[in-house]
């Protein structure tokens, strides 16, 4: 038995009066492909800017890589890697000098550095003579792949994507996936956000949140029935027609 | 030791050569402000337009009115006939100063008795008719003890030598352009600093870096280091070109300036941070950056004596770094003095320096919250 890669306890997370997560309580085993669903606000970008030591939880406990983030938010760092939901590179930067950047930041230097910068851009298959451009002016689909080549930069344990493929073609979403899959194969931890209902049934396990709470957990085919529901995407909706009502 | 530093500092540097309006605020805005401080500010009032009107039309009437115009301060732009038409002139502005030389001047003169001239000054602008007015009594003075003297047959018996030392051409630019250089570090440096972090929130990519091993201190220097060089070269830049353009003279220990200065632009460099950490918009960061630059200008003694401010405000000057590194300005570049002499300033901006990285590491925080 390894230990798991992420433990939360009773994870909550307060603004003000409002609860945005509340008792949060999961486990996910290494290599897992691992997703939040539920609708807007229900609290899955908060659960992850807490686990990644962005936001500090309000009470609970959590551990990513066996890390406490809330007693040592800057230890969990080194081992997470981190795709927001808005493109978070520098658009001003060229392609290389983001991944140049990213690198420089987690640590990595000389020779090590080119070889790994050369390693994911091969893995996103980023052509070299894009690697000229200003991030700014990549499409959609190619911001999303770079942002994740400089995640993967220093080899994280445990990878957070939030809403990675949303506004990306078709197309580009599968080739996402595919890197997504590969990476859990080789050991990644991947947590990741998602309104895509094809997407969801990609991972291994997924929680569904409501309103800051943890509706169900298990495969996808599990929780589609714990909602009552024939698919996932017939629970998703009975949740957000719960939620409006 | 902060193996993260240098990959925060290039990058900055890159974004900052890619970013027009932040180039701009470097180059542009200290060039601009020199030509216009340099050439539009001109405290000395000279050559002001006056109007006269000669009712005697004599010799010894127009001896007198040419000394008025010898003194540089007045300039006849026009000799009118009556009183009426002079204060019409005056009032509609074609003249701010008025020289009447009455009928019985020569008369006066002649039979020793005391002869008037009168001038008429515009005093809506005190500037102006200050000068004016010192002139005036300057020249009556001059002609009062021409005439004594030959009268008694001997020398003046006192002659007060006022001797303008630092500035013996009493020159507008050599007060502004040593002063400009402080205010200018102070506009920019505290704006893009304030920008530089901010802009990072709103375009998200704070988020990004936040969530990367670096930490508050390499984030925060990684921010003012490449800012203390530009703050250098922007000072470079003014006192060059105040000194090539406009004569202005640099008398003292450039090094021991630019020492001091580094205090300076680190203090407000670490201000500039905390500010960014008030605010959630590039405009929000803008908008308090220029309402702190306002009082900057107006109470440090940068284009208004704090002598001739009430001691209130004396005392609110004296809490902007501006105030004190004025001080160090003018006393190096145009007294030519050293540290013996500006060690005070320098206790007090390294005070300001230390307080104001404190209140900035304090604020500044690694979290979204």
């Amino acid at each position: 038995m390894t230990a798991p890669a992420i433990v939360t306890r009773a994870l909550t997370r307060r603004f003000g009066a409002v609860t945005a997560v509340r008792d949060l309580s999961l486990e996910v085993p290494p290599g897992e492909i691992f997703g939040l669903l539920g609708p807007n606000g229900s609290g899955k970008t908060t659960t992850i800017r807490m686990l990644c030591g962005l936001l500090e939880p309000s009470a609970g406990s959590a551990s990513v890589a066996g890390v406490d983030v809330a007693q040592a938010p800057e230890r969990v760092k080194s081992h997470i890697g981190y795709m927001s939901q808005r493109f978070g590179l520098y658009e001003d930067l060229t392609v290389a000098e983001n991944l140049d950047f990213y690198a420089g930041v987690y640590g990595l230097r000389g020779e090590a550095r080119a070889a790994r910068i050369a390693e994911v851009t091969g893995f996103i298959g980023l052509a070299a003579e894009r690697t000229l451009q200003l991030a700014g002016q990549l499409s959609g689909g190619w911001k999303q792949r770079l942002a994740l080549a400089c995640a993967l930069i220093h080899r994280p344990d445990v990878l957070f994507l939030d809403e990675p493929t949303a506004g990306v073609d078709p197309a580009a979403r599968r080739n996402f996936w595919r890197a997504i899959q590969d990476l859990a194969r080789a050991g990644t931890t991947v947590v990741v956000t998602t309104h895509y209902m094809d997407e969801a049934a990609q991972c291994a396990r997924v929680a569904l949140m409501s309103s800051g709470h943890l509706i169900a957990l298990g495969s996808p085919a599990e929780v589609a029935r714990q909602v009552g529901g024939e698919t996932l995407e017939d629970a998703y909706i009975i949740l957000q027609e719960r939620d409006e009502r | 030791m902060m193996p993260r530093f240098w990959p925060l500092f290039r990058k900055e540097f890159i974004q900052m050569r890619r970013d027009r309006l932040t180039l701009m605020i470097m180059t542009g805005l200290p060039v601009l402000q020199l030509l216009l401080f340099g050439y539009a500010i001109q405290t000395d009032v000279r050559h002001l337009p006056t109007v006269v009107l000669d009712q005697s039309r004599t010799p010894e009437s127009r001896e007198i009115v040419a000394a008025f115009e010898n003194t540089g301060n007045f300039r006849i732009v026009a000799w009118v006939d009556d009183r009426p038409a002079l204060d019409r002139r005056i009032a509609r502005g074609d003249a701010q100063a008025g020289i009447v030389v009455p009928h019985q001047f020569p008369r006066d003169l002649a039979r020793g008795r005391t002869a008037t001239v009168q001038i008429i000054v515009d005093a809506s602008d005190p500037l102006s008719s200050q000068s004016a007015l010192a002139a005036a009594a300057g020249v009556a003075q001059a002609r009062n003890l021409e005439i004594l003297s030959a009268a008694a047959h001997r020398a003046v018996p006192l002659d007060a030598r006022v001797r303008p030392r630092y500035n013996p051409g009493l020159r507008s630019p050599n007060y502004i352009v040593p002063g400009l250089v402080g205010v200018l570090l102070t506009l920019t440096m505290v704006l893009i600093t304030a920008m530089a972090i901010v802009r990072e929130r709103e375009r998200g990519t704070l988020e990004q870096l936040i969530v990367t091993p670096v930490t508050k201190t390499e984030l925060m220097l990684g921010k003012i280091a490449p800012y203390i060089g530009v703050g250098l070269v922007q000072m470079t830049t003014v006192l060059f070109a105040g000194r090539f353009i406009f004569d202005v003279p640099l008398t003292g220990s450039l090094t021991l300036l630019y020492a001091i200065a580094l205090l300076f632009i680190v203090a407000s460099l670490a201000f500039g941070l905390f500010i960014s950490t008030l605010v959630r918009t590039q405009q929000q960061a803008m908008q308090v950056a220029f309402f702190f630059v306002l009082p900057n200008i107006l109470l440090s003694g940068f284009m208004f004596p704090r002598q001739a401010m009430p001691e209130l405000f004396q005392w609110i000057g004296a809490l902007l770094p501006l105030t004190h590194f004025l001080k160090v300005l003018r006393g190096i570049l145009l007294r030519g003095v050293g540290l013996d002499a500006l060690w005070r300033e320098v206790l007090i901006l390294t005070g300001f320096a230390v307080v104001l990285i404190g209140l900035a590491v304090q604020r500044f925080q690694k979290t979204l919250d």
